[in-house]
């Protein structure tokens, strides 16, 4: 049988592929959510293999802070050029000039969480039935517990206690007007396989991944990348170090990792030997025990 | 180039293995489960500190590796798994993702989820109190679901001095209880979770035993042969037509072969209107295939122009699946609300949707026991039983059996869309 052997990999696009295509199916008017980081950039690759040679029949959507690195823009418009998709911007700076959130104020301010009224907002303007999200199960371990095709009702809510069973490849995506679903196709992927698939299919990244010289300061176990509108408390020195993003998100909650890994090769092997997880870094997660459960429950990404 | 070359074949050379766990609060799953992501370096330092404060704070003596599974609030409030979680780690030769299940019997519900595409199942005996009825439970969910594979720890064997006549004793009364249930490979280890006897390490405890360590097996069990090459399954997904001048003509089929091999220049009929053709190509975005198998997803295109769309099935012609609407499955009823009786349902088979009654209940199991109940003609959440259905249309399936993909159905309340039957078609 050793002809049928398919790696790792391959059963993971092949399962994810599957679930891209029952969205396409199942619902009338998607969405996937890019951020511009590596899970977004793998699911929209994995998305354009899904239809081949057709186009992505459906838009793409980033949720934009306002505190992004400039190299993440610059890389999401070449990306989308290239690809010839489009991509909604939905702008967390509107939600605030509109008075429906109110910015964070102080030391470890963040728009972060503003995001999810931004999102939900966005889903319900555009009249979008269900959005692809880049989440991964071995992230968090909220996320551990999402499913494929998960519910949420008309407030755009997660009832994590109450989801529905999902057996074999047989996705349910039947729902009540006003209700949609976030789907996340790469729910069996963990960050070495999203480091290994780009390395074997060659995917185009952000240049932020690899090694570069970085304004950066620590704070809480954890180097942030410095940007004018970081505030810093006095003892916080400003250095240049040599660095590269595990994760790219909103600046203001997105640790930098020193590193001078410089090759995808490089990368996978750090990854290998890490003791760390990819969201150790993440400033957003640190804030309670169950911060993710509770962010998710209103209808985070 | 060759430093290149030893770097793929690390780390690009791994297979996918699929395990579920079953067990209750006290058999020890979860230290097997903390000990098999600690040794092979899948819980990191920040998670364990986690762990660790959380466990202080809770006046736990040791750290709980319970802690790492149970994701949600009320899990860890009220010390239980109510969900299953999904866990992951590889070793060189493998990733493995845990479907990590809650083992009583009110939740039956979440192991048969967890189970419905495992490679192997793990089931946890402890030494001192042997075969008891949730084994029983958690065979049959196993046999029932068609695992392929079914490991039986038998733990705690620190805590019955490493004898080796109880791990015999539970190994012979074991394999009598599963002559009535239908296991392709059954194999026994026993293990200390805790001191970590034949989990990752060879125990000096156990000179007597000469099999395999857990992790060994998990490793090196022979998965490749799971899928069905033979009978050809090719449930159309979504119809690719590209709007560019480029691609004018293109019509390919997408889909995920649920079985079988499909090959440019294979016959092959469609499924309803029973047209045949010839495989044109198999195509990917990099490349055409020359062969394509279980479970790649794919775009087939064939020679003729036929009219073909979502839930429609290519097969190969020499081996035909069964066609018809009156169809018997064991059904597993996933739903607080009870099954009625001559209910209508949603019902998802392969990429195909219809409406089915149900017409007869002729037994139920009680999944203690494994006896049959030919009186009690209602199910409720939790039970096992065999139903007949009828469908508003034809739908065209194998035995689970035979197939999981095409032997496999939902039932769906079409009052609150909840998924609420999981049917093996008999």
């Amino acid at each position: 049988m050793e002809k049928y052997n398919l790696n790792h990999l391959r059963v993971l696009e092949a399962e994810s592929i599957y679930v891209i295509r029952e969205v396409a199916a199942q619902f009338e008017k998607p969405v996937l959510l890019f951020s511009g980081g590596k899970d977004s950039i793998v699911m929209f690759y994995l998305a354009r293999k899904a239809f081949w040679p057709a186009k992505v029949p459906f838009p793409l959507m980033h949720i934009d802070t306002g505190h992004n690195f400039p190299e993440t823009l610059e890389f999401r418009d070449k990306l989308m050029e290239k690809t010839g998709a489009k991509c909604i911007v939905a702008r967390v700076q509107d939600t605030i000039d509109q008075g429906k959130v109110v910015e964070e104020t102080g030391i470890n301010a963040s728009r972060n969480v503003l995001q999810t009224v931004t999102l939900l907002d966005a889903i319900e303007a555009h009249k979008f039935d269900t959005a692809l999200g880049g989440g991964r199960r071995d992230e968090e371990k909220a996320r551990a517990k999402e499913r494929f095709f998960s519910h949420r009702d008309e407030f755009g809510q997660w009832d994590p206690k109450n989801q529905r069973p999902e057996l074999w490849n047989l996705f349910n995506g039947k729902k009540k007007m006003g209700e949609h679903f976030r789907v996340f196709p790469l729910s069996n992927w963990t960050e070495m396989d999203i480091w290994q698939y780009i390395y074997m299919e060659d995917v185009e990244i952000p240049k932020l991944y690899f090694t570069h010289k970085r304004k950066v300061f620590f704070r809480d176990g954890v180097w942030l990348a410095d940007a004018p509108f970081m505030v810093k408390k006095d003892t916080e020195e400003v250095l240049e170090k040599d660095v590269r993003c595990r994760t790219i998100g909103d600046i203001t909650c997105t640790g930098v990792t020193l590193s001078k890994a410089n090759t995808l090769e490089e990368i996978i092997q750090e990854t290998a030997a890490t003791r760390v997880t990819e969201r150790g870094g993440r400033y957003d997660d640190k804030r309670s025990e169950a911060a993710m459960e509770d962010r998710k429950k209103e209808g985070y990404f | 180039m060759t430093e290149t070359k030893d770097f793929q074949k690390g780390y690009l050379n791994m297979e996918l293995l699929r395990f579920t766990t079953a067990g209750s609060v006290d058999d020890g799953k979860s230290t097997l489960i903390g000990r098999l992501l600690y040794d092979s370096k899948a819980i990191f330092e920040d998670q364990m500190e986690a762990i660790k404060r959380a466990s202080e704070q809770k006046g736990d003596e040791h750290v709980n590796l319970a802690l790492l599974t149970d994701g949600l609030r009320a899990e860890r409030e009220q010390g239980i798994t109510i969900d299953v979680a999904y866990r992951y780690f590889a070793t060189p030769k493998r990733k493995f993702i845990i479907a990590d299940t809650p083992g009583h019997v009110q939740y039956t519900r979440n192991m048969v989820t967890g189970a419905s595409t495992a490679n192997v199942a793990i089931i946890l005996v402890d030494a001192r109190q042997g075969v008891l009825e949730q084994t029983i439970r958690h065979a049959y969910i196993a046999s029932l679901l068609r695992i392929p594979h079914l490991i039986v720890c038998v733990n705690k064997m620190d805590l019955v001095n490493y004898k080796e006549d109880v791990f015999i004793k539970i190994q012979e009364r074991f394999k009598e209880l599963s002559v009535k249930l239908d296991v392709q490979d059954l194999r026994f280890i026993p293990i200390s979770a805790l001191k970590g006897d034949n989990v990752v390490e060879r125990s000096g405890n156990m000179d007597w035993y000469d099999g395999p360590t857990f992790l060994y097996l998990l490793e090196n069990i022979h998965i490749s042969s799971d899928y069905n090459y033979v009978d050809g399954r090719f449930p159309v997904q979504y119809v690719i037509r590209p709007q560019a001048d480029k691609y004018h003509d293109y019509r390919g089929y997408a889909g995920r072969i649920a079985s079988g091999t499909f090959q440019p220049g294979d016959r092959v009929a469609v499924l309803p209107s029973g047209f045949t053709s010839c495989i044109k190509s198999v195509d990917t975005m990099k490349e055409s295939l020359d062969m394509a198998f279980a479970p790649q997803s794919v775009v087939i295109t064939l020679e003729d122009d036929i009219d073909i769309s979502r839930g429609d099935m290519i097969v190969k012609e020499n081996k035909m699946p069964e066609v018809g609407q009156d169809i018997e499955m064991m059904v597993g009823w996933l739903s607080e609300t009870p099954m009625v009786m001559n209910g209508k349902y949603a019902i998802k088979h392969t990429t195909n949707d219809a409406r089915c009654i149900i017409r007869e209940m002729p037994f139920k199991i009680n999944i203690n026991t494994l006896d049959k109940n030919y009186d009690d003609k209602g199910m409720v959440l939790n039970e096992i039983g065999k139903i007949k259905i009828r469908t508003t249309k034809p739908l065209y399936y194998d035995s689970y059996r035979r197939n999981r993909i095409t032997g496999s159905v939902i039932l769906i309340d079409e009052s609150t869309n909840n998924t609420v039957g999981a049917g093996m078609i008999v």
